[in-house]
């Protein structure tokens, strides 16, 4: 066993600085694509509409007044990206704005002007919810119909790579200990039922995150599966197929108010 | 890879198939789809030459057929999945309770099978303590030992197959990588060859030499992920940590080649998006350090007794359930039964990159279940470095070749770190008619009924994780 010992001390800390310092690797991330803002609202995007509409599998893309793209339902294909590098591009970082939303027409961007008032209200909602859990939070995951990388992401916080439990976050086996529901999956009809007993046997104050593309729209089963907001009141969503651990993390912390959405350090 | 109708019942279509099996090769599948208003039933068989498909269109109206199980006992969950989706009953099935789509209340009441005093089962899941995928162990047990064990995962079934159904060919290389997202590389790996054997394209040498590389660099990471969890479930606090930190560092690497974690995006009809920007050189510099510290923590593992003592017997499968179940991946070569696809069935630049022939093994415990995945790692390094160094500078590289099926129907296959992964891949009009995947989780899966003689409560969370499945790839 002594040599376990001495050979976890090998490699030193590997542990992430991150909340208290920037991380090159979460801000190398390449997130959900974002549309280049000057490109938005031109009468040529409008007129090229259907076709633009078109290059995305999930339906992100839309084209009313102006370009706009939901984040949520973005699968990272990088189709669009490829076709039009002018208008289409990957955003950056998985720790910033775009990693995590505390309402679901924020992940559509660019905003519209209601938008910022609409998160405004969302995020005061959410930190008078949960001001009594800052320092300490105990998480519980529920897969809803995942594919199975989600899982991946979120066991890799408990490694010691980004190691949730330096920031006093736990995962707990019980809803009864649980703060947090973390949901993956597109929301199939056979966890329907599991997951909302598992969120009516959590205490209150309770926080809902949905983590990936599928826990928010359903990703490419969307047409038969909406994602887990149906059966759960969803506070935080996370976009990405499946997103970095950093933006899992990143939304724990907004969650339980330790990180204010959309203001960078 | 041929496909042969018979006449037009499953009696013929069941003597094609033993005659197939009697001479060596492996039942691999079987699936009913609604084709011209009837259903028809298509059994795949694995041999050397490739995979063979069998079908017979049951006459119109059939509401049943004379089931394979009693003949093929692998063909258990396969049946139950083809009447949860076609209503079809194989008469003579030995349980056909609901896998995949529950259909009333009653099939959510807990099944009993072993009867005696002081028996009681455990439901163990779907939400289950830890971050797992969902699905329901049904534990039947006086309370040490585990007569009898259900499983029932159709929990988390998604309608994958269904969903493939009209997509582009494009489109379906997206879903085939969320099938199972823990081998998204294999899955589009197998999708892709469907495509590419239907539209008889040829692959670039050097896309199939990096699509070695990705799926080798996943196998590593899936094996990682299973040694993390054995020594978690023994309570070895530092190994689950470096095993977890070399699985880490694994997708990192993955990422800075192809901006996805898990190889997304990188494999597509005809050969691959794109090369990594860093040169073959560079990427053996990172590869080089990480291969030597995770065969070094892994035999250190396999040098640490009180680690091995809750592997050692524990969850045995025999060698000849094995074999004639037709286990898969590092089950079955645990077993002594190693179909290994990518030398049995060699695809994209495997059979240009020699490798030494893996060592035998039937001891089929948790154990030897761990030994394989570590040798399938070391393995996996091998084929990375041959297949790197045989790449040439990106300047003289072509991704991919044009790929363009307008009809037709083929199987495509590929060996992910849970075994084979088998496509079976319709196209008409230039969308997908019908795809079939097959993960080697749905076959496997249904062994871990066997598994459980002698051993009690406390060697579960082994045993599961010696199986290293997916339950997203199970319950498609």
């Amino acid at each position: 066993m002594s040599i376990w010992v001495l050979r976890g001390l090998r490699d030193g800390i590997v542990t992430t600085r991150w909340p208290r310092r920037s991380d090159e690797y979460a801000d190398s991330w390449r997130g959900p694509v974002t549309v280049s803002s000057e490109a938005a609202t031109s009468d040529a995007v409008v007129a090229d509409g259907g076709e633009l509409e078109w290059l995305c599998p999930t339906g992100a893309i839309e084209v009313i007044n102006g370009l706009r793209i939901d984040q949520g339902r973005c699968v990272l294909c990088g189709r669009c990206v490829a076709a039009r590098p002018d208008l289409f591009t990957w955003s950056q970082g998985a720790t910033g704005p775009a990693a995590a939303a505390v309402a679901r027409q924020a992940l559509i961007v660019p905003a519209e002007p209601e938008t910022d008032e609409a998160v405004a209200s969302a995020r005061a909602a959410l930190a008078a919810r949960t001001a009594a859990l800052r320092r300490s939070v105990h998480v519980r995951h529920v897969d809803a119909g995942s594919d199975g990388s989600e899982e991946w992401e979120i066991q890799a916080l408990l490694g010691p790579v980004y190691d949730v439990h330096r920031l006093g976050v736990f995962f707990t086996a019980s809803p009864r200990h649980a703060d947090v529901l973390l949901v993956t999956g597109a929301g199939t009809v056979g966890m329907t039922g599991p997951l909302r007993t598992t969120y009516d046997g959590m205490p209150d104050p309770k926080v809902v995150i949905a983590v990936g593309a599928d826990a928010v729209s359903g990703g490419l089963l969307s047409d038969r599966l909406s994602g887990v907001a149906g059966s759960v009141p969803v506070d935080v969503w996370v976009p990405g197929s499946p997103p970095s651990p950093f933006a899992i993390l990143n939304a724990l912390l907004i969650a339980t108010g330790r990180l204010v959405p959309g203001a960078r350090r | 890879m041929t496909i042969t109708s018979t006449e037009p019942t499953a009696a013929a279509l069941w003597e094609m198939l033993n005659s197939r099996i009697a001479r060596g090769m492996r039942f691999a599948g079987l699936f009913a789809a609604r084709r011209n208003g009837g259903i028809t039933l298509s059994a795949h068989v694995a041999g050397p030459e490739g995979i063979d498909t069998l079908e017979a269109a049951l006459p119109p109206g059939a509401v049943g057929y004379p089931a394979l199980t009693p003949v093929i006992d692998a063909a258990f969950w396969y049946e139950r999945v083809i009447h949860d989706e076609t209503g079809l009953t194989p008469q003579g099935h030995p349980r056909l309770a609901p896998l995949v789509a529950p259909g009333t209340p009653e099939d959510h009441a807990l099944p009993r099978h072993v009867a005696g005093y002081g028996l009681f089962t455990i439901p163990h899941g779907p939400v289950r303590s830890g971050v797992f995928e969902s699905m329901e162990y049904l534990v039947e047990t006086p309370g040490e030992a585990i007569p009898h064990l259900n499983m029932r995962i159709f929990y988390k079934h998604r309608g994958v197959t269904a969903r493939f159904a009209g997509l582009t060919v494009a489109d379906g290389t997206l879903l085939a990588e969320r099938a199972e997202g823990i081998a998204s590389v294999a899955h589009a790996l197998a999708y892709c060859h469907a495509v590419e054997a239907i539209a008889g394209c040829e692959v670039p040498a050097e896309a199939a030499l990096l699509r070695v590389v990705h799926a080798e660099l996943e196998r590593v990471a899936n094996h990682l992920d299973v040694a993390m969890r054995l020594a978690d479930a023994a309570g070895l606090a530092v190994a689950t940590a470096r095993f977890a930190l070399h699985k880490e560092r694994v997708m990192r690497l993955v990422g800075q080649l192809c901006g996805s974690r898990f190889g997304r995006g990188v494999i597509v009809p005809g050969g691959v998006s794109a090369f990594p920007k860093q040169p073959p050189v560079q990427i053996l510099a990172a590869i080089g350090p990480l291969e030597k510290e995770i065969l070094a923590d892994a035999e250190l593992l396999m040098g640490t007794s009180s680690f091995l003592d809750r592997l050692r017997g524990t969850g045995p499968l025999a060698p000849d359930r094995a074999r004639e179940h037709g286990a898969l991946g590092p089950v079955g070569k645990a077993s002594g039964y190693a179909d290994d696809a990518r030398l049995a069935r060699p695809y994209d630049a495997y059979p240009l990159l020699s490798e030494e022939p893996a060592g035998q093994h039937s001891g089929g415990d948790a154990m030897t279940r761990l030994r394989v995945r570590f040798e399938e790692a070391a393995s996996a390094f091998r084929f990375i470095r041959l297949a790197l160094s045989d790449l040439p500078e990106r300047e003289r590289l072509t991704a991919r070749a044009p790929c363009d099926p307008p009809e037709g129907r083929a199987a495509g296959w590929a060996e992910a770190p849970q075994g084979e992964v088998l496509y079976d891949v319709t196209i008409e009009g230039g969308r997908i008619a019908r795809c079939q995947p097959r993960s080697a989780s749905f076959h496997n899966l249904v062994l871990m009924h066997e598994v459980f003689a002698g051993d009690i409560l406390t060697d579960f969370p082994f045993i599961e994780a010696s199986f290293g499945l997916s339950v997203a790839g199970a319950a498609l």
